[in-house]
């Protein structure tokens, strides 16, 4: 996956609420990294460290909230857990199984000063 | 520098020139800078810069203050946000112009080119554009050109996969015929073009009958993001021991609804059908593009017959 490129959005969209919110510095981010979504989480914080030197977001502390993955099996006609995308059904063993959540790569918040 | 892939930000070179941006910029203080800029008609960058001010006591810092307090503030924003944005332009530029988009990933060498050379050839009379994404050189570009059909090259340096920011750029460049075929040749790599929408109508993953049966196993990320499947290269199936029905299976079991299509670009067999699939798509891109400018059409005239009522 492309831990730098994410390190880079998420900076971008410090940078803008920065400019719209007003605050000269971040003290805490909070990720929510889908069990799905492929990313690598020490990856990701190593990435970050490094694209936000010298940013609003230097030094900031990262804590990452990893959602859960579920789907939805069409042979048992239920939503079930998942954890990898590519996983059978945990009941029944088959594959008809629909991705329905854990995929999500999003900034929740910000404390900032 | 990417711990994964090794992607440095500001590589990607457009057609042999650098995709950086520059604008003079002049601010209420005096002071100008320039930012290159080319921009697609709604494509927007954020310019805002912060100002600082000077206290009356010497200190300075930026507009609004809040000193020393912590706060909280709610973004709840997907990160890829961004290429998001300049994806949904491209798509409603392609829309609005009647242009069927297809962005291609593969493997390197699962023959993508020689695919969209056979194409190109084949559609004679049909308007195509190619957008080619490689790290470096500009031959995939040039065999292309060599077809008769424009395309544009961009190389992504360090990059490994196209972003929707250099599409948009390139399709500015590219200033494409309406109901054209645009086809994205993007970077081979069967990982990471799969998370970056580039504002296509869908992916096409190419998979050649020289590589693994199991590779949509190995990558399901890929191959649950594109609509079809085409298989490349049935001419070599008699030298190789490749299980065909095997292939499409775990295609399918990790994307039921995805299409398959057996091609040989060299020889020929399979093109008829891929071709249809094309002339399908841009029959759609034509009625999307009719409805959206009978929208527009609508809704001037309604507002056209409100400004004539009498006022009340």
């Amino acid at each position: 996956m492309h831990e730098v490129s994410l390190a880079e959005g998420v900076l971008q969209l410090i940078e803008d609420a920065a400019r719209q919110q007003h605050f000269s510095k971040v003290t805490t981010v909070w990720l929510e990294i889908g069990q799905l979504a492929g990313v690598e989480g020490e990856a990701l914080r190593f990435c970050f460290d490094a694209v936000t030197r010298g940013s609003v977001a230097e030094g900031a502390q990262l804590e990452i909230v990893a959602t859960p993955g579920s789907g939805w099996c069409a042979q048992c006609s239920a939503c079930v857990a998942l954890s990898e995308s590519l996983g059978a059904c945990p009941r029944c063993g088959g594959y008809r199984v629909r991705v329905t959540g854990g995929t999500e790569m999003r900034v929740k918040e910000l404390e900032v000063i | 520098m990417c711990t994964t892939c090794g992607c440095g930000e500001g590589e990607a070179r457009i057609d042999g020139a650098t995709a950086h941006h520059g604008r003079e910029h002049t601010h209420a203080d005096g002071t100008v800078h320039s930012h290159d800029h080319v921009h697609l008609a709604d494509h927007a960058h954020d310019h805002d810069h912060e100002h600082d001010h000077v206290h009356a006591d010497g200190t300075t810092h930026s507009q609004a203050h809040a000193h020393g307090a912590k706060r909280m503030v709610q973004i709840e924003q997907d990160i890829l946000a961004k290429n998001k944005a300049y994806a949904d332009q491209n798509r409603l530029y392609l829309a609005e112009r009647g242009i069927f988009a297809l962005n291609l990933v593969s493997s390197p060498g699962s023959g993508k080119t020689t695919l969209l050379c056979r194409t190109i050839a084949m559609l004679a009379g049909q308007a195509v554009a190619v957008i080619e994404g490689d790290q470096q050189t500009s031959r995939d570009a040039e065999r292309i050109r060599a077809t008769g059909a424009p395309a544009i090259q961009i190389n992504t340096g360090k990059g490994c996969h196209l972003d929707a920011h250099m599409v948009g750029h390139a399709l500015e460049q590219l200033d494409l015929k309406e109901n054209s075929l645009l086809m994205i040749e993007n970077v081979g790599n069967l990982v990471c073009p799969a998370a970056f929408d580039l504002g296509e109508a869908l992916k096409v993953v190419i998979l050649s009958v020289t590589e693994g049966e199991d590779k949509p196993l190995k990558y399901p990320d890929m191959f649950r993001a594109a609509g079809l499947m085409l298989l490349n290269k049935t001419d070599l199936l008699p030298h190789l021991d490749f299980d065909v029905d095997a292939a499409i299976g775990f295609a399918r079991r990790v994307n039921p609804k995805i299409r398959v299509i057996r091609v040989s670009a060299t020889r020929g067999e399979g093109m008829d059908e891929w071709l249809d699939f094309l002339r399908v798509g841009l029959a759609q891109a034509d009625m999307t593009k009719q409805e959206t400018m009978d929208g527009l059409k609508r809704r001037i005239a309604q507002l056209e017959a409100q400004l004539q009522r009498p006022s009340p």
